[in-house]
């Protein structure tokens, strides 16, 4: 009773927010194009055109989506933790060294269906090492895991900078990425399936990631609800007092939660490096990281809400991407704000008209009740 | 009867499809103190706060001293008068006294001429009341009793008629809630209205004029103070009559199940909270402690359940020691047969965004029946969770519900039955009736006797003297850390009262 406001039914909750948040955030980014006097709704219409339309458009926009379901997964895991991993970037940025060393290891002995499953594994163990020691340092001694994620980002950066250029690199190259993979180490495309659909595709970077991506968003759900482990990482989440009442040590929950986090970071890897170029370059990841934290802001940390919103983000990256090229007068870096408009109103202001759409359900329910009962009598 | 100072004329309030007011119509005359009762949830507190322009009501008015007021904001509420003393004290800790006071009515920007002013005028305020404390003293300084001293002085300063107390007495000892009810009366002497929000129906008797009763958001009664009893009183709360004194039979303590010896305990800035405690409980008894809030009470049960570290001493569980001077496992004591049931239910005893369920089995959820290998068994938990919704009837009874949702008493019951019928050897209870509604009250005390008389040894906590006075076989009372003396259960109220201000003289007792 202390709380002035209804609760609201789960539709309003994770259906018409994320909905009024996303169309505030495209009112304004109507408005930004208006400014530079183009017309919004040719511009809304060339973006989701370039995201939709076709098989071409649509196999782009499910590439990007994967990388970002993996990195949503990532983020929404630790928030369940209460933790806030902002480290994905540099733990998917790892997680790639993970992928390319079993490829150039294996490629040309092993088939892709086992190097996939290896390479999964590498990508995994990268990542969740590059959490490790963040989640070593909050546990044990109290560092602030969003600093010190964020701090690891640039070191990764740094690091894969030095192995491309001094380590990784074929001699007499002059690119900073390692060689080109085998047949081995490539994933098989997915672009059939788009085609299956009477969608023509030239060529795309589409590929079996995606699944793995789906299983993953699967197998964080069975954790998180239905594991004894999400069920202590959710009661840390919640309340660390009462994880310690319930002898849940906060040493090993912590370092647990950060080692799936930074495992599902890095098998984002899997999806640019594996499935589309066949070799590690570098700054692969371009944001990527980040982007999850928006996907899981804007997921509820649910899995269900993730692969929605990982596709909304690829369809702004891929369609952004077309916009760019159809609009002059849209740079680049106008695609960028746009796309940072969605992340402010869908993730970072993620509450703020929730009040407001509370006092109007608490407003309209006594008097909808009152009309059904009428309309009953 | 004088004319009304606040007039309150069919307020209603709704939060979503809960009515926490329903037409209230009250006048409560001026110069007077006026008490008001209730269960938790009965829309006291609701109340209050439409007054004090925290809420607004749907419909209804309200009249300060004739005329109706347009009470928007707590500034609308103080310019007409109102002051508000909190349960939770409103004031900044390491500010002092005088800089609290003047906070946000400084006046002007110049701070020294302000403290200035407002020096003479709480030089006045003091003399004319009562209301002693230092100026210059730092508020986290002071015990709770001063700094209650100013939140009042606080509101009279911004010259406040009508003083409004929630559940004022909550963190006073027995002897600091005499001293306040002496400046109450001495406030009513001066003209100043007075409303006394409370669920201790003593403290009505004893200090209030009239008295109005709410239940589920209605106000179901006004008497006079003199021409009522507090057996009325309850049951007009609660609707129906209730066992005030629990019905027990003598102890028959057995072995000693809990034994503590020489236990120290320092907080995280290394103040020393528990000072050398030594105590045991035996089977089939209850032993209380009593106490003032923030006297190691808190600290000790914390310690022995295994939350928090000690610095020194031993504790030894139904014969087998336990270590607790290194990070122990409270999943681990639980598996040794203690149970316990936190002080704060909210933040420790529950998780509350979970479903009933989920919290059913908090601690004990890596017990084999609640487990498939890794996964959770949530057919046998949700059967587990139904079945004890049942036999402690829980209400509502739907074990998907969110566990906010639940009334305290509810939520208290929840934990109950979850640390109770687990079969422990020992049982501690932190603050069981806390926030609890009388009705729960009851149910709660029976169980604990219940438990008792099963042969466990139970170790209980409370800052409700009456309620350890009416359940425990031996008193143990704590001041500052240290258990400054042992009664047995016909201890007087006062005997306990000085113990717990720290004034051990049973000579002077008698």
């Amino acid at each position: 009773m202390s709380t002035p406001y209804a609760k609201l039914p789960a539709w309003a909750d994770y259906g018409l927010i994320p909905l009024v948040n996303l169309l505030v955030a495209f009112i304004v980014a109507g408005l930004v194009v208006l400014l530079v006097g183009e017309n919004p709704f040719r511009a809304a219409a060339i973006l989701v055109e370039g995201a939709f339309g076709g098989g071409q458009a649509i196999a782009y926009t499910l590439y990007y989506a994967t990388s970002f379901i993996f990195t949503g997964l990532a983020v929404a895991v630790a928030f369940h933790c209460g933790l806030f991993n902002i480290g994905g970037e540099g733990q998917a940025y790892v997680g790639g060294l993970g992928v390319a060393l079993i490829c150039l290891s294996f490629d040309g002995t092993f088939p892709w269906w086992i190097n996939f499953p290896l390479a999964t594994l590498g990508a995994a163990a990268a990542g969740a090492l590059w959490a490790l020691i963040p989640a070593y340092l909050q546990a044990k001694r109290g560092s602030h895991i969003v600093i010190t994620t964020i701090m690891f980002n640039f070191i990764a950066a740094s690091l894969m900078v030095y192995l491309l250029v001094d380590v990784l690199k074929p001699a007499g190259s002059m690119a900073p990425q390692t060689r080109t993979f085998l047949e081995g180490g490539q994933l098989p495309k997915l672009n059939w399936v788009i085609e299956a659909f009477g969608l023509p595709i030239r060529s795309a970077p589409f590929n079996l990631s995606f699944l793995l991506a789906l299983i993953a968003a699967f197998l964080v759900w069975v954790l998180i609800w239905r594991t004894r482990l999400g069920y202590e990482i959710r009661t840390r989440g919640h309340s660390p007092r009462a994880a310690r009442y319930a002898g849940i040590g906060e040493t090993r929950i912590i370092i647990v939660t950060m080692l799936i986090s930074g495992a599902l970071a890095g098998m984002m890897a899997l999806n640019p490096v594996m499935g589309d170029q066949g070799r590690l370059q570098l700054d692969f990841v371009t944001g990527a990281g980040f982007v999850g934290i928006a996907v899981a802001l804007m997921g509820r940390s649910h899995p269900a809400g993730i692969v929605p919103a990982a596709i909304l983000f690829g369809m702004l990256y891929q369609g952004g991407a077309e916009l760019a090229f159809e609009m002059p007068a849209i740079s680049r870096d106008m695609i960028v704000i746009i796309q940072g408009l969605v992340i402010l109103f869908a993730g970072a202001l993620e509450n703020m008209f929730r009040p407001y759409i509370q006092t109007i359900f608490a407003s309209l329910k006594p008097r909808s009740a009152g009309l059904a009962a009428e309309k009953g009598g | 009867m004088a004319e009304a100072a606040i007039e309150l004329i069919g307020i209603n309030k709704s939060f979503g499809a809960v009515q926490a007011n329903r037409d209230i119509n009250l006048a409560i005359p001026a110069g007077t103190i006026h008490g008001i009762v209730g269960e938790n949830g009965a829309g006291k507190s609701t109340l209050m706060s439409i007054l004090y322009g925290f809420y607004q009501a749907d419909s209804g008015e309200i009249r300060i001293g004739g005329k109706p007021a347009a009470i928007k904001t707590p500034s609308d509420a103080i310019a007409a008068g109102i002051g508000m003393v909190h349960q939770h004290f409103m004031l900044v800790q390491n500010f002092t006294v005088i800089e609290n006071v003047i906070l946000g009515a400084e006046g002007q920007p110049l701070l020294k001429t302000s403290i200035a002013k407002a020096r003479s005028e709480l030089e006045r305020l003091e003399r004319d009341y009562g209301l002693e404390v230092n100026p210059d003293a730092v508020v986290e300084e002071l015990p709770v009793g001063l700094q209650q001293r100013v939140e009042i002085l606080k509101a009279l300063f911004r010259g406040a008629d009508i003083l409004i107390l929630d559940e004022p007495t909550g963190v006073l000892t027995p002897a600091e809630a005499d001293h306040l009810f002496r400046i109450l009366r001495q406030l009513k002497e001066e003209g100043k209205t007075i409303v006394l929000i409370t669920h201790k129906l003593r403290e009505i008797m004893a200090v209030t004029d009239n008295v109005s009763v709410m239940r589920q958001g209605a106000l179901v009664a006004t008497r006079k103070t003199s021409e009522t009893t507090v057996e009325e009183l309850a049951e007009l709360m609660v609707g129906r009559r209730v066992l005030l004194r629990v019905e027990k039979g003598t102890a028959a303590p057995g072995e000693v199940l809990l034994s503590v010896r020489n236990l120290t305990v320092k907080d995280s800035r290394g103040v020393t909270m528990v000072d050398n405690v030594s105590f045991d409980v035996r089977a089939g008894e209850i032993v209380g402690i009593a106490g003032v809030a923030g006297n190691g009470q808190s600290e000790l049960l914390e310690t022995i359940s295994g939350i928090r570290v000690a610095v020194s001493g031993t504790v030894t569980l139904a014969g087998q020691p336990i270590d607790l001077t290194s990070e122990a496992d409270p999943g681990e004591l639980r598996e040794r047969g203690l149970a316990h049931v936190p002080e704060d239910r909210h933040h420790m005893g529950l998780v509350l965004a979970f479903e009933e369920n989920e919290n059913a089995i908090l601690g004990y959820h890596d017990q084999s029946h609640y487990l498939r290998g890794p996964f959770l068994d949530i057919e046998a938990i949700r059967d587990d969770a139904r079945e004890k919704i049942g036999k402690y009837d829980i209400r509502p009874s739907d074990c998907r519900l969110k566990t906010a949702n639940f009334s305290g008493g509810n939520q208290q019951k929840i934990v109950l039955s979850r640390e109770m019928e687990r079969d422990p050897k020992v049982l501690i209870v932190g603050q069981p009736t806390r926030g609890v509604d009388v009705g729960a009250i009851e149910f709660i005390h029976r169980r604990l006797i219940d438990m008792r008389d099963q042969g466990k040894a139970v170790l209980l906590v409370s800052v409700e003297l009456d309620e350890i006075r009416s359940l425990a076989d031996r008193i143990l009372v704590m001041f500052a850390g240290r258990i400054v003396g042992e009664r047995g259960p016909d201890a007087t109220e006062r005997e306990c009262g000085l113990l717990m201000a720290g004034i051990d003289n049973r000579e002077a007792a008698e």
